[in-house]
C-alpha cells in the first residue's frame, strides 16, 4: 500500500477544525500547528474537547468541518488504518486473546513488515520488559499494561503517537515514576507525542508545549514556565496552579509597570504582562510568590497590609495561609518551611510583600473563579 | 437434644443441598438403572440385571434412525440458526437503524410465546404452501427457534466488548476487514459457541413444535413418546443415559479448560 500511513511526515497541522454534537460544539474551529518531533499536551478540564480533538487527528472521529494534515499531505478523510498515526488508548485496549508479542507484532503484520520478532524484541527492550513477550495481557499489572500499550504503538515509527489519559489509571508513585519514562521514551525515539491530559502537573512536567484548552477552543498556548508565568486568562491562571485574582484599576503608568490601585493600595505589574483591554483589571499573584510577616517588618515591592490570618495549614515542605483582607476577600499565600521559623498563628495580623515583576494582570470582566471550580477528576 | 437443634442449624444448607440434588437427579439415576433391565416389553419393572442393552444400542427397531434424524437435524438447525442469529446479533448489538428498538422486542416473542402456538401455526403455513411434512420442515421449525436464543446469547457477549479494542485494531493498520477477522471474531467466538450448543440442545431436546411438522418423519423424541405407551425399550434409556454422560464431560472438559485458565491469569 503506497499510502500515507507511513509515507507522511512533518508537523502536524490542524486549520479551523470543528466537531458538532448535534448543537454542541465539542470542538470549534480549531486552529494549530504541532511541529515535528516535540512533546505537545492538550490540557482541560473533561468536556473541553481534548480528547474528541485527539480522536479526529487518530480518524476515530470525522470532523464537521476543518482539515488535519501531516507534513504536506492531508489526512483528514483518510481511515484510522491509512494514518501514519498510532493511539495510546485510556485503559490501553490491549487485545485481550493475543499474547503480548502479539500484540506489539499486530500493526507491523497488518503492515507486512520483514523483521518483526527482531523489532518487538527491540521495544520490549526498550520499555525493559522482555521476559512478559509470552504472557497475556490480563496477566500484567497496570504499569506493565501501560507500557505494552506504549511499546504497541511507537513500534510502528509512526509520525505522530497519540496518548489519550495514558495515566489516568495508574496509582500516583506509578504516574510520576511513568512521566519520567515517557518523557524518556519521547526524547529516545524522537517522535512527536501529542498527549492529552486533565491532570496540569502530568503536562508540565512532560510536554515542551502545553495548549490549555476550554469549551472546545484553546485559551493560550505556550512553554509550561510561559503559561504558569504569564497567563493570559482567569481560567489558564485558575487551572495551572492556584492564583490569587484581585479586582483593581490601573490609573498610572511607572517606566515599565502599571500602576494598579487595590482597594486604596498602589502596587505595580510589569506591562508586558498585563492583559487588559481597559483599565479594569484582575490583578493576580501566585501564592508561592508572597512573603509574609507578622511582625511590621516591611520588604522591598510591593506591600499589602492589615492581613488577618484565618487558617493555617502545615504540609511539610510549606506552610499555607488563608489571609482575609480588610476588603474581605482571602488570599492564599504559600510559605516554604526553609527558615526554621515557626509558623505563624491564627489571627495574627500580618503584612503581605512580593516582587511587582512577579504578578501579572488580566482582563478585569473575567469570572475571577474560571477555570477554578473545575473537577478534573470527573470523567 | 440441644446438641441435636445445633448441628441441625449448622447443617441446614447441606441437608437442603443434598435433598435439592436429589430430587434434580433421581429421574436421571432411574433412567440409568433400567438402562440395565432385562426387560420383556415394558422396561417398568426390575426383571434383573444385563448388559445387553448397552452392548446392542439399536437392538430395536427404528430407535437408531431416529436418534440419526434428531442429531442430523439438531447439527443443521444449530448451523443454520447460529449463522443468521449471528448476524442478527452483530446488526442490533452494533449499528443504530430505524426500527431497532422493535426488532430487539421482537426477538424475544418466540422465546415468550408457547410451543403449542408456534408448532400450530408453523402447521398452518406449511399446510397451506402446499409443503410435504418432514425432515426439512422439521428443520425449518427448528431454526425459527434456535435463532431467538442465539441472537440473545450473542448480543450479550458483543455489548460486552469494549469497543476501544476494534479502534485499537483499525489505529494499527487493520482494515475493517482484518479487525473482525483478528479480533472482533476471536473475541465474540466463545459466545458464539455458547450460542451453538444451546441451539442444539434446545432442537435436540424439542417434541411439541417437531410432533405438530413432522409428517412421517420420526425424531428420537418422538419415538419415546409414541413408545412409552406400549412400552420403551431399555435401548431408549440407554441413548438417553449416553447423551447425559457426553453433556456431562462437555460441561466438565468446558470448567478444566477455563479454570486452568484462570490459575494462568494469577
Amino acid at each position: 500500500m503506497p499510502d500515507a500511513s507511513t509515507s507522511a511526515k512533518g508537523d502536524l497541522k490542524l486549520l479551523n477544525l470543528t466537531k458538532s454534537f448535534g448543537d454542541f460544539k465539542a470542538v470549534d474551529d480549531l486552529t494549530l500547528t504541532i511541529p515535528e518531533g516535540s512533546f505537545f499536551a492538550l490540557l482541560g478540564p473533561s468536556g473541553c474537547g481534548k480528547t474528541t480533538t485527539l480522536r479526529m487527528i487518530a480518524g476515530l472521529e470525522d470532523p464537521t468541518s476543518g482539515k488535519i494534515s501531516i507534513g504536506t499531505t492531508d489526512i483528514t478523510d483518510k481511515r484510522p488504518y491509512q494514518r501514519p498515526v498510532n493511539t495510546v488508548f485510556q485503559n490501553y485496549a490491549l487485545f485481550p486473546h493475543l499474547t503480548i508479542f502479539e500484540n506489539i507484532a499486530f500493526g507491523l503484520r497488518r503492515r507486512g513488515v520483514k523483521d518483526v520478532k527482531a523489532q518487538v524484541d527491540k521495544v520490549l527492550n526498550l520499555v525493559e520488559l522482555p521476559h512478559l513477550a509470552d504472557r497475556k495481557p490480563t496477566q500484567l499489572s497496570g504499569g506493565q499494561q501501560q507500557r505494552i500499550a506504549v511499546a504497541r504503538a511507537i513500534v510502528n515509527r509512526p509520525a505522530l503517537l497519540l496518548l489519550d489519559e495514558p495515566l489516568g489509571a495508574l496509582d500516583l508513585k506509578l504516574r510520576r515514576q511513568m512521566q519520567i519514562e515517557l518523557k524518556w521514551i519521547q526524547t529516545e525515539v524522537g517522535l512527536t507525542f501529542v498527549h492529552v491530559t486533565h491532570d496540569q502537573e502530568e503536562a508540565m512536567t512532560m510536554a515542551d508545549t502545553i495548549a490549555v484548552m476550554n469549551e472546545g477552543r484553546i485559551e493560550q498556548m505556550g512553554t509550561p514556565a510561559e503559561l504558569y508565568d504569564n497567563p493570559k486568562t482567569a481560567f489558564v491562571a485558575n487551572f495551572l496552579g492556584q492564583s490569587n485574582l484581585i479586582q483593581g484599576t490601573i490609573i498610572d503608568a511607572d517606566g515599565d509597570f502599571h500602576v494598579v490601585d487595590l482597594y486604596g493600595q498602589k502596587v505595580k505589574v510589569l506591562k508586558a504582562r498585563s492583559h487588559s483591554k481597559n483599565n479594569s483589571v484582575l490583578y493576580a499573584i501566585r501564592p508561592e510568590k508572597l512573603r509574609i510577616d507578622n511582625d511590621g517588618h516591611t520588604r522591598p515591592g510591593n506591600t499589602f497590609k492589615g492581613g488577618h490570618i484565618v487558617d493555617v495549614s502545615y504540609i511539610g515542605v510549606s506552610t499555607q495561609y488563608q489571609v482575609e483582607m480588610p476588603w474581605g476577600q482571602e488570599i492564599m499565600v504559600f510559605e516554604q518551611n526553609d527558615d526554621g521559623v515557626p509558623p505563624l498563628d491564627k489571627g495574627d495580623e500580618v503584612t503581605l510583600t512580593w516582587e511587582p515583576a512577579f504578578s501579572f494582570a488580566l482582563d478585569g470582566s473575567q469570572d475571577v473563579n474560571a477555570g477554578s471550580e473545575v473537577n478534573p477528576e470527573e470523567e | 437434644m440441644k446438641v441435636l437443634t445445633r448441628w441441625f442449624s449448622r447443617n441446614l444448607i447441606r441437608i437442603y443441598m443434598v435433598l435439592g440434588f436429589t430430587y434434580l437427579f433421581i429421574p436421571v439415576a432411574y433412567t440409568f438403572a433400567f438402562s440395565f433391565n432385562d426387560y420383556i416389553k415394558s422396561n417398568l419393572v426390575w426383571r434383573g440385571f444385563t448388559w445387553n442393552n448397552w452392548k446392542q444400542p439399536c437392538g430395536v427397531l427404528d430407535v437408531c434412525p431416529a436418534l440419526g434424524n434428531s442429531i442430523k437435524i439438531g447439527l443443521l438447525a444449530t448451523f443454520i440458526a447460529t449463522i443468521l442469529g449471528t448476524l442478527i446479533a452483530f446488526a442490533l448489538g452494533r449499528y443504530a437503524f430505524r426500527g431497532r428498538a422493535v426488532t430487539n422486542t421482537l426477538i424475544f416473542l418466540p422465546m415468550a410465546s408457547p410451543e403449542l402456538v408456534l408448532g400450530a401455526s408453523l402447521l398452518t403455513i406449511f399446510l397451506n404452501l402446499g409443503m410435504n411434512l418432514g425432515f426439512w420442515t422439521i428443520v425449518i421449525a427448528h431454526v425459527m427457534f434456535c435463532i431467538s436464543f442465539v441472537v440473545v446469547t450473542v448480543k450479550a457477549r458483543i455489548a460486552s466488548l469494549d469497543p476501544r479494542l476494534e479502534q485499537a485494531a483499525m489505529d494499527l493498520y487493520a482494515n475493517e476487514r482484518e479487525t473482525f477477522r483478528r479480533v472482533t471474531f476471536p473475541l465474540v467466538a466463545p459466545g458464539i459457541a455458547g450460542a451453538a450448543l444451546l441451539a442444539f440442545s434446545l432442537s435436540f431436546d424439542d417434541f411439541i413444535i417437531t410432533n405438530f411438522n413432522s409428517g412421517t418423519t420420526i425424531t428420537f423424541p418422538l419415538y419415546v413418546y409414541t413408545h412409552a405407551e406400549r412400552g420403551l425399550p431399555a435401548q431408549a434409556n440407554v441413548i438417553g443415559s449416553a447423551m447425559f454422560f457426553l453433556a456431562l464431560i462437555i460441561v466438565v472438559l468446558g470448567q478444566v479448560v477455563s479454570a486452568k485458565r484462570k490459575v494462568g491469569t494469577k
